[in-house]
C-alpha cells in the first residue's frame, strides 16, 4: 500500500490548543487529556502534539525531531546535517513502551547551529538555510524524515489515538506556554508516523481538520518557492502557505489570514471603509492561487502565539473559551472543558475569521 | 463536367408533399441552389451549389427540406479516402493550395473527452451554487513577485495592469472583415453585458465600436492593419498575435473583394487591395525582438494595460512560451491546432500544430518549473466546446479560455466550412449587405449572453461539486481530474492520474 | 397600445411572415393543408426592392380613416384594435382607397380582410411577429400617440 506523500489520503480530525497570554509554562499532560473526550474523532491512525517554549536551555538552536527507518539512515543524515549545522547536542526523543504503539522508528532530536562559513557561501540566512535543508532531507533521503524544525518548541507525533501518543512520549515532563494537539481519521491506512500532525516548518506549525478541495492549486503554486509537498497533505501545503506569505512576503498573520480564507468578492464590494476594501482586493488579485477552499479549521502555533481559522464557509467545527491569562480551542467544547471546567467567553469564530492570541511581548 | 467533374457533396431532400412553394430557400440562399419552376409549378434544386449550411433547412416553415450526405461514392479505399482523391482532382484542376475555414475536421484526439472531473463525497461537502456564493471571476495579468511596505509599514498597492472578468472566459480574434459588423456588433455588446473582453483580431476597431473599448482587447498583427495610436488606447488590453492554431507559420490573406467600404477604412488600406499579413512580423525575428515590440506598445499608451501575447501550439511551445513569460508580455494566449479559422490553406490547418490540451499542461508546468507562472496570465483557446471543456482547462492550469467557433454557433453558425467563399447565409462571415443584415446584434447578443450565462451556471455547479467556490482554486488544480484510456506518456504530459489511481 | 413595427434595417425579405399570416388566419391546423397548391391572401405584405424590404399591415390608427369611409358599416374599432365584420362588406374598396397604409387587401372571393392581430384566431398573438427570424417585426407597447 502507498504511503503519505506518494498519495493523497483525505482525513477528518480532532483539534485543541491551549496558551498562555503571560507566557505561564503549562505541562504537556493538559493537551494530552484535553483530546481525550474527542476520542471518536480520530481512528488510532495519528496523533499528534505541538508544544512551544519547551526548550528553553537550547532556545537558542533548531529543534530537529527526526524519525530514522534504521541506524544506518541516522549515521548517514548525521553527516548530512553536518556538512550545514554544528550539532550542539542530540539525542533519543525519550518514549515509553506500551502496547498501542507499535512499529515505532527512531526517534531523535538534534540541537544544531547553522554553520556561519556555510550561511556566507549560500548568501542565505539562517532560516531559509534550515527550511532548504529540511526540504531536502524529507524529499531526497529515504528512510529519514524531519518533523519538527523551529527553535524552542517541538511536535511529538506517532500513529496511534492522540491520547496515548502524548504518554508515549512522555509529554508531562515537558513545560510550554502554548500547546496544540490533534486526532486524526484517515480515510485509509498508510500507517506511517511522518503522516501525523501537527505538521512544522521552522517555528511554524499545523494542526488542521478538513480536506482542502484546492489543494493541488496551492500546491503547484507554492512548489515554485522551493517548497516542496512531500507528504501529499493539507496540513503540509498549508504550512507551507503561511511561511511563504509571512516569512518570505512578509505579511501580517492577518493579512495572511485574510489570503488563505479571502473575503468573498461580494462581501469585499460591500465593505464600507475604502482602505479595507483595498487591502482584500488587493491581496486577492496577487495571490489568487493561495485561496484556500473547502472545509478546514486550523490553529497555526508559532513563537509567542497561536492564529485559529476556518475556511470561509465555517465547514468545519471551533471554538474558543478563555480562562484568566489562558485561551482554549478545540473543535469541541468538551476538550476545553476537560482542560478548564470554569472556562467562559465561548465563542465560535465566523468563518474566514482569524484569531490570533498573542503571548505578552517578552514573556515568551 | 468530364475529367473535373466531382458529384455533389450534399443532396437537396424535397418533400413534395409539404412544400407549399412559399420560395423562402430560394430567397435565403446565397448559393442560389433553390430556385422556382413555373412551368413545373414547384420548387427544384441545384445541388452542385449546397455547401449545407442548412439555413434553409432552419427556415422552411413547414419543415419540407433535409440536407444528406450525398452517397454517390468512390470505390471504397481505406488508404485513398473519398476525400483524399477529390482533393487531388481539385488541385489537377485548378493548381491551387486548397482553402479550408472553420477548425480542422480531422479526428485528432479530444483530450477534453477523456479527461473526466471530481466530485466530492463523504469526506469534504460540496457546495450548492444556488444556496452559497460562487465565484467565477479571474483577474488576469501579472502578479507582483514582492509585496512591498510603506515607510508607515502599509502595503504599498503597486500591481501591473489587470483585466478582470466575470467568468474565466473570452471571446477570441476575429477581425472585421472575416465577420461581418452585426457580427462584431454582437461579440462586442455581449462582452459588456457579460463583463468579459472581446477581440478585434487584425482588423482594427470600427469607429461604431470604441464604446466598447473597456471590453475590447485590441489585436496588433503581422499586417498592422487598423493600428494607430487611438486604437492602441482603445481597449482593455494589446494582443500581440503571432499565430494562430488553425495557421501557424503563416500569415493571412483578405482577398481586395472584400476590403471595401467601412473594411478598408477600419483596416487603414485602400479599396479593393489584398489585406496581406506577412508570415512573421517583420519587427520579431527572435525573442528580444518581441521584447521590444511588447515595450514599444507599453511605453505607447503608457504602460496602462496588459499585453497579450498570442501564439499557436507548436512543438516547443512550453520553451516559447517560458521566453514570452519573460518577454515582458502580461498575459500569454495559446491557440491549438482544433482551433477555427477564417480561411487557412488546408494542408496546414490540418497538419501543423499540437492540440491545445497538450500544450497548456506542458506550459502551466514549465512555467511553474521556473517559478515564473506568476509572471503572466495563460489564456488558451483551440476547441473550446462547453463549460466541461472551460472547467478542465482551468484546472490544468489556465487562467480563461478563449473561445471563437461556440460564439459563432451561438449566432447562428451551422459550421458548413465556407466562410472563405464570403457567401455566409447567417450574416456572420460575409461582407455582403444583404446577408450581414441576417444577423441582427440584438439577437444576436442575446444568444451570446444565454450562451455564456448557461456556461457559467454549469461551471458553478461543476466548482461547488467539486468543493471548490472559487475559480481561482480549480486553476491548475489538476488533481481534481483524471485521464480515462490515456496512455501513460499522455497522462504524464497532462500531469494528470488515470482514473482508478 | 401594443401594435406591431417593422423595423426595415432587420426586414430579409423572406416574406416568411405573409406565410405565417395567412396559415394562422386559416384556421386550419397544418401549414401545408392551409397553403399548399393555393395562392395565399395575407393580411401583412412585405413592399420593397432589392435594396430594401419591410412588412405592411394595418397600423390600427387612434382614428382610422377605413371606418369612417367604409359604406357598409363593417370596419369598426374595437377598444384599440380595429376590425372588419367581413359578412357586412359590399366589396366597395374605398378603404382600399383611403388606407394611407395599403394595409387593407381583399381575399381569393373579394371581400376585405385586414390585420386584426391575431388576437382572436389560434395564434393568439401576431403569428407574423412570432414567425420572424430576425426580429424584424416587433409587437410591443411603445407608448406613443
Amino acid at each position: 500500500m502507498k504511503k503519505e506523500g506518494q498519495i493523497r489520503i483525505p482525513s477528518g480530525c480532532a483539534i485543541a490548543a491551549v496558551i498562555s497570554k503571560d507566557g505561564k509554562k503549562m505541562s504537556g499532560d493538559l493537551i494530552t487529556q484535553a483530546m481525550k473526550p474527542m476520542h471518536v474523532r480520530s481512528n488510532g491512525l495519528g496523533g499528534g502534539f505541538a508544544g512551544y517554549g519547551i526548550y528553553p536551555e537550547y532556545k537558542d538552536f533548531y529543534a530537529l525531531h527526526m524519525f530514522f527507518d534504521d541506524r544506518s539512515s541516522r549515521i548517514s543524515c548525521e553527516a548530512f546535517l553536518k556538512e550545514y549545522f554544528e550539532i550542539v547536542h542530540c539525542e533519543r526523543i525519550p518514549t515509553r513502551k506500551m502496547p498501542q504503539i507499535t512499529d515505532e522508528p527512531i526517534v531523535w532530536r538534534y540541537f544544531i547551529a547553522p554553520l556561519k562559513s556555510m550561511l556566507a557561501n549560500l548568501q542565505l540566512d539562517e532560516k531559509e538555510l534550515v527550511s532548504r535543508i529540511v526540504m531536502k532531507i524529507n524529499k531526497e533521503q529515504n528512510g529519514t524524515y524531519v518533523f519538527s524544525s523551529g527553535k524552542n518548541m517541538g511536535t511529538f507525533k506517532a500513529v496511534g489515538y492522540p491520547e496515548d501518543v502524548g504518554v508515549f512520549y512522555k509529554l508531562e515532563e515537558y513545560e510550554g506556554y502554548s500547546w496544540t494537539g490533534h486526532g486524526r481519521y484517515p480515510t485509509n491506512t498508510p500507517g506511517w508516523w511522518g503522516g501525523a500532525h501537527p505538521f512544522t516548518l521552522l517555528d511554524y506549525s499545523v494542526v488542521h481538520n478538513g480536506e482542502i478541495s484546492s489543494y493541488d492549486a496551492n500546491r503547484r503554486f507554492i512548489e515554485m518557492f522551493g517548497y516542496k509537498c512531500t507528504l501529499q497533505t493539507d496540513t503540509e501545503v498549508i504550512t507551507y502557505i503561511m511561511d511563504y506569505l509571512v516569512r518570505v512576503q512578509g505579511l501580517t498573520l492577518t493579512e495572511a489570514a485574510n489570503v488563505v480564507a479571502a473575503p468573498f468578492w461580494s462581501t469585499i464590494e460591500g465593505n464600507p471603509d475604502y482602505a479595507s476594501r483595498r487591502q482584500f482586493t488587493y491581496l486577492r488579485t496577487v495571490f489568487p492561487s493561495l485561496l484556500v477552499t473547502g472545509p478546514f479549521s486550523i490553529v497555526l502555533g508559532y513563537t509567542g502565539g497561536l492564529m485559529v481559522l476556518n475556511d470561509r464557509l465555517k465547514l468545519r467545527s471551533m471554538v474558543i473559551a478563555e480562562k484568566d491569562d489562558r485561551v482554549f480551542i478545540a473543535s469541541e467544547e468538551a476538550a476545553i472543558r476537560t482542560m478548564e471546567p470554569n472556562a467562559g467567553k465561548l465563542r465560535a469564530p465566523k468563518g474566514g475569521e482569524p484569531v490570533i492570541i498573542q503571548v505578552k511581548e517578552g514573556a515568551y | 463536367m468530364g475529367v473535373d467533374f466531382i458529384y455533389p457533396e450534399f443532396e437537396v431532400i424535397r418533400n413534395e408533399s409539404r412544400c407549399i412553394a412559399c420560395r423562402v430557400c430560394e430567397r435565403q440562399c446565397a448559393n442560389e441552389v433553390h430556385f422556382f419552376s413555373p412551368e413545373r409549378g414547384i420548387m427544384m434544386s441545384d445541388e452542385t451549389k449546397c455547401v449545407d449550411c442548412q439555413r434553409c433547412v432552419s427556415l422552411c416553415p413547414t419543415r419540407a427540406l433535409k440536407i444528406i450526405r450525398s452517397d454517390c461514392a468512390l470505390r471504397e479505399n481505406a488508404n485513398w479516402p473519398d476525400s483524399t482523391i477529390k482533393e487531388i482532382y481539385r488541385q489537377a484542376s485548378s493548381g491551387g493550395v486548397l482553402l479550408s475555414s472553420m477548425g480542422t475536421p480531422k479526428a485528432y484526439p479530444v483530450y477534453w473527452d477523456k479527461i473526466v472531473i471530481n466530485a466530492s463525497q463523504v469526506t469534504n461537502p460540496s457546495i450548492d451554487p444556488l444556496r452559497e456564493p460562487m465565484e467565477t471571476r479571474v483577474t488576469l495579468g501579472k502578479k507582483p513577485d514582492k509585496i512591498r511596505r510603506g515607510e508607515d509599514g502599509r502595503i504599498v498597492y503597486e500591481l501591473p495592469p489587470q483585466i478582470s472578468l466575470s467568468m474565466p472566459i473570452l471571446f477570441s480574434a476575429m477581425s472585421y472583415g472575416s465577420l461581418s459588423y452585426n457580427a462584431h456588433a454582437s461579440l462586442a455588446r455581449a462582452a459588456e453585458e457579460l463583463g468579459i473582453l472581446y477581440n478585434t483580431g487584425e482588423g482594427g476597431l470600427h469607429e461604431d465600436f470604441y464604446c466598447y473599448g473597456p471590453n475590447t482587447i485590441v489585436q496588433v498583427a503581422s499586417g498592422r492593419f487598423g493600428v494607430h495610436m487611438d486604437y492602441l488606447k482603445a481597449g482593455s488590453a494589446i494582443e500581440i498575435k503571432i499565430g494562430q492554431g488553425a495557421k501557424p507559420g503563416i500569415g493571412g490573406h483578405l482577398p481586395g473583394t472584400k476590403i471595401v467600404g467601412d473594411i478598408s477604412r477600419t483596416r487603414m488600406i485602400p479599396e479593393g487591395t489584398d489585406a496581406i499579413s506577412p508570415a512573421p512580423h517583420h519587427d520579431i525575428y527572435s525573442i528580444e525582438d518581441l521584447r521590444q515590440l511588447v515595450f514599444s506598445l507599453k511605453e505607447a499608451i503608457n504602460y496602462s494595460k496588459p499585453i497579450i501575447v498570442k501564439v499557436a501550439a507548436v512543438h516547443n511551445i512550453a520553451a516559447i512560451a517560458s521566453g514570452i513569460a519573460r518577454s515582458g508580455a502580461d498575459i500569454i494566449a495559446i491557440d491549438g491546432i482544433r482551433g477555427g479559422t477564417g480561411a487557412a490553406p488546408t494542408r496546414i490547418r490540418d497538419n501543423v500544430g499540437i492540440p491545445i490540451e497538450l500544450a497548456l499542461a506542458a506550459v502551466d508546468q514549465r512555467l511553474r518549473e521556473e517559478g515564473i507562472r506568476n509572471n503572466v496570465s495563460l489564456v488558451i483557446g483551440g476547441s473550446v466546446r462547453s463549460s466541461t471543456d472551460v472547467v478542465k482547462a482551468i484546472a490544468l492550469g489556465a487562467d480563461a479560455c478563449y473561445i471563437a467557433t461556440s460564439a459563432l454557433l451561438a449566432l447562428g453558425c451551422h459550421l458548413c466550412r465556407t466562410c472563405h467563399t464570403g457567401k455566409c447565409n447567417w450574416g456572420i462571415a460575409t461582407q455582403n449587405p444583404e446577408l450581414v443584415k441576417r444577423l441582427n446584434p440584438d439577437i444576436g447578443s442575446k444568444r451570446l449572453v444565454n450562451l455564456m450565462t448557461a456556461w457559467r451556471h454549469e461551471i458553478m455547479e461543476l466548482m461547488g461539486g467539486m468543493g471548490i467556490n472559487s475559480i481561482e482554486a480549480l486553476r491548475g488544480n489538476r488533481l481534481m481530474l483524471r485521464g480515462v484510456g490515456l496512455t501513460e506518456k499522455e497522462l504524464e504530459i497532462l500531469g494528470i492520474s488515470h482514473a482508478g489511481e | 397600445m401594443k401594435r406591431v413595427y417593422v423595423d426595415e434595417q432587420w426586414c430579409l425579405g423572406c416574406h416568411l411572415c405573409e406565410y405565417n399570416c395567412a396559415f394562422a388566419n386559416s384556421g386550419l391546423p397544418d401549414m401545408v393543408l392551409a397553403l399548399k397548391g393555393k395562392p395565399i391572401y395575407p393580411r401583412i405584405h412585405i413592399e420593397g426592392h432589392d435594396k430594401i424590404t419591410y412588412a405592411v399591415s394595418c397600423r390600427h390608427c387612434e382614428d382610422p380613416i377605413c371606418v369612417k369611409s367604409c359604406i357598409a358599416g363593417a370596419i369598426s374599432k374595437d377598444g384599440e384594435v380595429v376590425k372588419i365584420d367581413r359578412s357586412r362588406c359590399v366589396s366597395c374598396y374605398t378603404c382600399i382607397l383611403v388606407c394611407p397604409y395599403g394595409a387593407l387587401t381583399p381575399d381569393e372571393n373579394g371581400v376585405m380582410q385586414k390585420c386584426e392581430l391575431c388576437l382572436e384566431n389560434a395564434c393568439g398573438e401576431p403569428a407574423c411577429v412570432k414567425g420572424c427570424p430576425n426580429r424584424a417585426i416587433i409587437y410591443e407597447e411603445r407608448g406613443e400617440a
